[in-house]
């Protein structure tokens, strides 16, 4: 990948930085592959085996996938919350190892204790909102749901002046950096995990169609490229090829189209979760919104002469789920971009050995994080306003004489839009 | 980073150099060996062509330039040169208390823009620094991306607090209601179009400085620019929000220096060498009085206690209201050992006082954390100041490094123990819900609301 004078260059000169670990590159990929496997595949060549572990392995995930969707929205989140950590574990490793800042004071009992405040403050806010009655009931509960901005913020400054306090002379800007780092890292991971929780709430199709889009895009863009690919895409990733791009673009829309065709029919995956409190789990039960009842669409002229078909019926969701997969092809790549740019810069191959052939958790999940945000942002820019209950939360906790005002306010707009007549108003 | 030169350019290792001393840096005796501290940055510089540039006469953060006005210097040049940096600091310090008051004379829309300001050139104070310590003055694009993250994060956070608080002037123009209703979808389309310019602007040689400086900026944004709009949130509850902690932080840091420069002894902590016990403890005692006292003063203006608020028929901010009960005298009994003190059974108090005892307090004893942060950074990347906008002083940030965390504690202490959500907000969510989901609510709240007894059920309205 990079040229040798630059892997020179990286060499250290003061000699007990010489007696650690060198720098660059780091440490490259033992092999993790288990023994079964090896053993099956020891006859193939080379280049076919790695497709093969690849392979194999590809479709061990996706396995794995489906299983923890069968088992329920608890499970995902719970899962969520895993691959986080361990893509937190995975930046902050390289961290270390860049920096050689293993024995720095504190440093990764302060990481961790960042990563479980703002975890803290994050599912405090969510937790919240869907598990309002729960909460209500439980008085401990009430009282930290109450003053949790200022719980959170306490636990925070904690550790903020722990980290002051920690400052060693001769590493102070070791320590600085670590610090951004671990920043910049709880930004990106934990911010993308929970609105992963957020779309996965508003009900299982907004979490498994964008998912499914990206890896499906993945998956396409390398058959594409591994077929017909000749023109490089860009020099950061050299083995993408325009022709993968493209043809991966094309498929993805279409699998889109088709899974959520399928997905929109079942409740279990359409309806938002919802926490019963009378059975103390989750259910997702409810009236199919319109977004996944079955609409009748003219086709316009021009397909019309193609298909032979005059008008189509289709879910409106598939129409969003294009929105969906044009972002996964065209922008999501933008995020492995910015992750290979991110493994040259600090000449690292992958992230970690966690899954053979892959590499680390990270490597599979770099374009999913912007994918998580757009979703998380189309959902709240077209489909669905503000929640209503939480709403209700809200205008509970104000003042009498502002509760007044805004039922006046809101009685007023509703008589002029027609849904209320003055008649109708002493029942 | 006179060090950096000298490693750049000889070959053989473990050549101990010492550089030659830095003005103003022997305060502290903290003549960091260069050997261990600066190993990263020899990764950093030994990267791509950059050997080539540390042999080029770029400046190292630049020892203070002397940006005294002439006038004071002429005035003071028969003082001795301790008194006379005393001097200049202290007139400074009157010059930027007068300016603070007459903005305040002036009223929030111009205090808004300040505050704005501040942030602006906080944000370049410290991206200048990160230019300097990277040496990246010509990476590709850099500066432009910069600033266009800045105006994005500013884009999305005012276009949050002005959706809120200018409901009625919104509602009028068709075009701002597109603008607000589609608000983050077109923040994030923004902030997307510049992380897509960033990936697209790597270049082979300068990724690991490009990413450096990519996380630098975000880094610089979420304390800078958030904080800022915790700020300007704080502002709209009431100026009084606003005065109290900022005089109680500049407060501590003058009481402070004035007990550690008469009675200090103690040395505090490693990182500042100049900050003493004594400054502490009396700067905590001093503080707490003074937010008292300026509580005291503050309350019984409108002007300070109203939210402000923005009136579209008079097309301006207004402060106007009906004080609140925390700004409404009470009478509180003393506890007994204050009641010898005193010698009075009672006392008349704002409750705000009450809450202005816990402003300072976090004001005095965790605001210099913020002290020290800034501090330790100033250490960590070898500069005196953060910049030389302030004769005697320093930058602005220097002026502001304690400010950060007391207005996110503000924040979240108005979030937590003052008021409840923001009605107006309320109202604006329920305006844009679906029909039905309006009737519904609308609904539940009369059975709430005639429960309550606010409202009376016969009534024909």
């Amino acid at each position: 990948m990079e040229s040798e004078s630059e892997a020179k260059v990286d060499g250290e000169t003061a000699s007990d930085s010489e007696s650690r670990a060198e720098s660059a590159p780091l440490p490259v990929s033992a092999d993790d592959t288990p023994e079964v496997l090896n053993r099956a595949l020891s006859n193939l060549s080379s280049r076919w085996k790695n497709w093969w572990v690849r392979g194999i392995l590809t479709l061990a995930m996706i396995a794995f996938f489906f299983i923890i969707i069968y088992l329920g929205p608890m499970v995902l989140m719970i899962i969520v919350m895993c691959v986080q950590i361990k893509c937190f574990h995975e930046i902050i490793t390289i961290g270390y190892n860049v920096y050689h800042s293993y024995d720095l004071p504190w440093f990764r009992t302060l990481s961790w204790y960042f990563l479980l405040c703002v975890n803290y403050f994050f599912y405090g806010e969510t937790v919240t909102d869907y598990f309002f009655t729960l909460v209500q009931r439980e008085e401990p509960l009430r009282i930290l749901s109450k003053y949790h901005r200022f719980i959170s913020f306490t636990l925070y400054l904690i550790g903020f002046c722990m980290f002051v306090l920690s400052l060693v002379k001769k590493h102070y800007r070791l320590q600085f950096y670590m610090f951004g780092w671990t920043h910049v890292t709880l930004l990106i991971v934990v911010t993308q995990s929970h609105l992963v929780i957020h779309n996965l709430f508003e009900g299982m199709i907004w979490f498994i169609v964008p998912i499914s889009c990206v890896i499906c895009n993945d998956i396409m863009a390398y058959m594409f490229g591994f077929f017909f690919g000749r023109t490089p895409l860009i020099k950061l990733s050299p083995k993408k090829t325009w022709e993968g791009f493209i043809g991966g673009f094309f498929a993805t829309v279409v699998f889109g189209l088709l899974l959520s065709y399928v997905m929109s029919g079942y409740r279990c995956f359409v309806c938002p979760v919802e926490y019963n409190n009378d059975t103390n789990s989750f259910t997702v039960d409810c009236e199919p919104s319109d977004l996944f009842r079955l609409q009748e669409y003219n086709i316009p002229g021009v397909i019309q002469s193609v298909i032979g078909w005059k008008t189509v019926r289709m879910y409106p969701f598939q129409i969003h789920s294009i929105a969906l997969s044009t972002f996964a092809s065209l922008i999501g790549p933008f995020g492995g971009f910015f992750a290979s740019g991110f493994k040259r810069a600090f000449k690292i191959k992958d992230f970690a050995n966690t899954i053979p052939g892959h590499g680390g958790i990270m490597d599979r999940f770099d374009c999913q994080y912007l994918m998580a945000t757009f979703v998380n942002v189309y959902i709240a820019s077209f489909i669905r306003g503000p929640n209503p209950s939480k709403l209700i939360q809200q205008f509970l906790t104000l003042r009498p004489d502002q509760q007044l005002h805004i039922f006046n306010t809101l009685r007023s707009h509703l008589i002029d839009k027609g849904m209320l007549t003055s008649a109708t108003e002493d029942e | 980073m006179l060090e950096l030169r000298y490693r750049g350019s000889c070959p053989s290792p473990g050549e101990a150099v010492s550089p030659p001393p830095r003005e103003g840096e022997a305060a502290g005796g903290d003549h960091e060996t260069e050997s261990t501290s600066d190993k990263e940055t020899d990764i950093d510089d030994r990267y791509g062509d950059l050997d080539s540039r540390t042999d080029s006469d770029i400046p190292e953060i630049p020892a203070s330039s002397d940006r005294t006005p002439e006038i004071l210097k002429k005035a003071l040049s028969g003082l001795s040169s301790r008194w006379k940096n005393w001097w200049i600091r202290g007139i400074l310090t009157l010059t930027m208390i007068s300016l603070f008051f007459l903005i305040i004379y002036m009223g929030s829309f111009m205090l808004m823009l300040l505050v704005l300001g501040i942030q602006v050139k906080c944000f370049h104070e410290i991206i200048t620094i990160g230019y300097r310590v990277y040496h990246s003055y010509d990476l590709p694009w850099f500066r432009t991306l910069s600033w266009y993250f800045l105006l994005c994060v500013n884009y999305f956070f005012y276009g949050e607090t002005v959706a809120d608080y200018f409901a009625t002037f919104v509602q009028r123009e068709e075009q701002l209601q597109f603008l607000i209703r589609y608000h983050r979808f077109i923040s994030f389309a923004l902030y997307l179009a510049g992380f897509c310019m960033f990936v697209l602007s790597l270049v082979k040689k300068h990724y690991r400085l490009q990413f450096y400086m990519f996380a630098w900026t975000h880094v610089t944004l979420l304390i800078t620019v958030t904080q800022s709009h915790l700020v300007i949130q704080n502002l709209f509850e009431g100026m009084i929000w606003f005065l109290v902690p900022i005089s109680s932080v500049i407060c501590n840091d003058i009481t402070a220096y004035l007990f550690g420069f008469f009675f200090g002894r103690t040395p505090l902590i490693k990182l500042s060498p100049k900050k003493t016990w004594e400054g502490f403890i009396g700067g905590f005692f001093s503080t707490v009085v003074f937010g008292f006292i300026a509580a005291y003063v503050l309350s019984k203006y409108q002007y300070f206690v109203c939210p402000v608020e923005y009136r579209s028929d008079v097309n301006s901010f207004v402060t106007e209201c009906e004080p609140s009960e925390l700004f409404q005298l009470q009478t509180y009994s003393l506890p007994p050992f204050l009641k010898a003190v005193l010698r009075q059974e009672r006392v008349s108090l704002y409750p705000f006082q009450i809450h202005s005892i816990a402003l300072s307090t976090f004001a005095s004893l965790i605001g210099p954390f913020g002290g020290f942060f800034a501090s330790g950074f100033k250490r960590a990347f070898k500069i005196k100041d953060f910049a030389n906008t302030i004769p005697g002083h320093g930058g602005i940030m220097d002026r502001f490094d304690c400010q950060y965390l007391m207005a996110t504690f503000v924040h979240v202490y108005i979030t937590s123990f003052i008021r409840g959500p923001n009605p107006s907000k309320v109202l604006q969510q329920l305006l844009v819900l679906q029909p039905e989901q309006q009737l519904n609510i609308y609904k539940t709240l009369k059975i709430h609301l005639i429960e309550k007894g606010i409202l009376q059920p016969a009534l024909k309205v």
